[in-house]
């Protein structure tokens, strides 16, 4: 059990090198590994999230160096749920991009998808400050080429912004980083808790810039407001299959906040007090923009795009107030909102293929009563109306505020803008599969510069003529997976609570790092 | 010493940042690398600023300085300039198929420029 751990981090990363090196001109062979490969981290994923219920914290020495001078990887009950999230998604990500022939559009796209899961479940797992930021880079370089597969100017200058906005992203974490081990001396997180818990208040006035520089790190991966702006474009002109993957690499910066400020710069540690509370309004605010764009959107794939903002914003909103009952409902968000949000970019990806981009009047396109009942399922979930997990995790939220200072604006801005996105996805699902039934409306003629440019229009009829059984199969699994989430939502909370736990006795977690316990 | 490496570190900073504002790809890429070469100076100098020691323990050693810092700044000079070469790359591929090298997608100024 000792060495799984790690195996997330290595599995993927010899893949991807076996892909390159040795199967790079047989898309067939590389189709069969990446998904056994992606496959078998479920199951992997699926061991120790069974060993991290016990409530263990388990500790990976990289190296076999002690915890404060080498790099250790921790398993405990957030990381475990997070790769299990991570290699679910992948592998249903994965069978779409199978189906859909999206990874033949390109060259690489297996052993990029490999690395960038590599990066994701490194991010997760490793608790290390700087190894995390390495993971991250590991994720973002690979993501630029899944970004920009299949090519296209918009595509590749959409792909501009989003390289040079990381970038930035990446230099600000490494000045955080140097800040904080100017203070404490250490990068290892476990070890940095205590230090800066020990430091005296008067000396903690670098800590509390690190900690910033920090949170504005997660904020842009998590693409909180006013850090939002390369989320539409980037994510509207990826490949949809990719944009789904990305679904997962937004919690990164989630998941990042929750670790860095309930391990690190706790809620009651005196050297970062006051920092939280910027995240709210700016939560609230994010929400707010997401929803407003979902109604105001012309195109389904930056409709989309804003669903993924307005889902952070309410994730954000849970986690920003850092009380046990309210991280519990975040990750019980987080859960639900990466698996919507990539069901609706996979809806997305089918809808560009059959008609276009556009969220206007078209003939109807093939298979659409299946597309269009997943997205009216999809949108469902995704604004938190009843059935669905995601009304069960807004209710979450909204219970866990209660008797919060601010109780009164959290509730009216989450339900407000509940609504707007119900408008927002009522009107673009009835434009899109409703009225191109309605014989009074005639198609009007395609602009001449409107038009599609023949390879595409190829592609179009191609996907029409062969509904991919793996490509429907996927987006079902998706759904299937949401509504497993939504009648296990008794076992998933307690999962989370006992999470919630964890993360807030962070002195189990410092103790299994530094080794104070007997092994 | 501490005068000008934190000069160094300032000047860079806002120099990349400057050219990071511009609107074509290449200042951009510039002022990125420009930012990666100020936060390499100032991890450097995270681990205090020492001249003339060594970072390994040898008996003869008067002091030491940080030898953490330097691998530090070791990894991010791999990763900064293994970042710079692909966004070159996705810069000239971008340029070469749309014509354009502005960083910016607003079609309308891209057709009040040409």
């Amino acid at each position: 059990m000792t060495h799984w751990i790690v195996l997330p981090v290595v599995l993927p990363a010899v893949m991807a090198a076996f892909m390159i090196m040795v199967i790079r001109h047989h898309l067939d062979l590389q189709r069969i590994f990446s998904i056994i490969a992606t496959a078998a981290l479920v199951i992997i994923a699926g061991g120790l999230l069974n060993h991290a219920a016990t409530g263990d914290v388990l500790v990976y020495e990289l190296g076999d160096w002690p915890a404060p001078f080498g790099i250790v990887l921790v398993l405990d009950r957030l990381s475990a749920m997070m790769v299990m999230l991570t290699s679910v998604l992948a592998l249903a990500v994965l069978v779409y991009a199978v189906g859909t022939g999206w990874d033949s559009r390109g060259r690489h796209f297996h052993a990029l998808f490999q690395f960038q899961l590599m990066g994701i479940l490194g991010a997760f797992l490793t608790g290390d400050a700087f190894n995390l930021f390495v993971f991250f880079e590991v994720l973002l370089i690979a993501s630029y080429g899944l970004m920009i597969h299949g090519g296209g100017s918009t595509r590749l200058r959409a792909g501009i912004q989003y390289v040079v906005y990381n970038l930035l992203g990446s230099t600000l974490f490494l000045f955080a980083l140097g800040t904080l081990y100017a203070v404490t001396g250490t990068l290892n997180m476990a070890d940095m808790a205590e230090r800066v818990a020990a430091l005296p208040l008067e000396d903690t006035a670098l800590i509390r810039v690190g900690a910033a520089l920090l949170l504005v790190v997660f904020a842009v991966k998590a693409a909180v407001l006013p850090f939002h702006f390369w989320l539409p474009a980037s994510y509207a002109n990826a490949p949809g299959p990719v944009a789904a993957l990305f679904a997962i690499m937004t919690k990164v910066g989630a998941y990042s906040i929750l670790r860095m400020f309930t391990l690190v710069f706790g809620p009651d540690q005196a050297a970062s007090a006051g920092l939280q509370s910027w995240l709210l309004p700016a939560a609230l605010v994010t929400l707010a923009i997401g929803m407003v764009g979902i109604l105001g959107s012309r195109q389904l794939s930056r409709l989309t795009a804003f669903a993924v903002i307005a889902s952070m914003g309410t994730l954000l909103v849970a986690i920003s107030l850092f009380t046990p009952e309210s991280s519990a409902a975040a990750l019980y968000y987080i859960a639900h909102s990466t698996f919507a949000t990539a069901l609706m970019f996979l809806i997305a990806d089918m809808v560009i293929a059959r008609r276009g981009d556009e969220i206007a009047v078209h003939r109807p396109m093939p298979q659409g009563g299946w597309i269009a009942a997943l997205f009216f399922v999809g949108a469902i979930a995704l604004v938190g109306m009843p059935p669905l997990s995601g009304f069960l995790g807004k209710l979450l939220v909204l219970d866990a505020v209660r008797g919060a200072p601010s109780t009164v604006a959290i509730w009216t801005v989450i339900l407000a803008t509940s609504l707007i996105g119900i408008v927002g996805f009522a009107r673009s699902g009835s434009i899109l599969f409703w009225k191109c039934h309605d014989p009074g409306i005639v198609t009007p003629p395609a602009d001449e510069d409107e038009l599609p440019d023949p390879i595409e229009l190829a592609r179009a009829e191609r996907a029409m003529r062969a509904p991919s059984p793996m490509a429907f199969s996927a987006a079902f699994a998706l759904l299937g997976l949401i509504v497993v989430l939504t009648v296990l939502s008794g076992p998933m909370m307690a999962y989370a609570t006992a999470t919630v736990d964890q993360l807030y006795a962070p002195t189990d977690y410092i103790d299994a790092v530094l080794r104070r316990t007997a092994p | 010493m501490e005068l000008l490496l934190a000069s160094a570190v300032g000047i860079l900073t806002a120099c990349g940042i400057y050219l990071v504002l511009r609107q074509r790809t290449f200042p951009v890429i510039i002022g990125v690398s420009l930012l990666t070469y100020a936060v390499n100076i100032f991890l450097f100098a995270s681990g205090r600023v020492v001249m003339n020691m060594p970072p390994v323990l040898s008996d003869s050693a008067q002091g030491y300085t940080d030898p953490l810092p330097q691998a530090l700044v070791l990894t991010a000079i791999v990763i900064s300039f293994g970042m710079t070469a692909v966004v070159v790359m996705i810069a000239l591929s971008a340029y070469l198929s749309a014509r354009t090298d502005r960083i910016d997608m607003d079609d309308e100024a891209e057709g009040s420029a040409k």
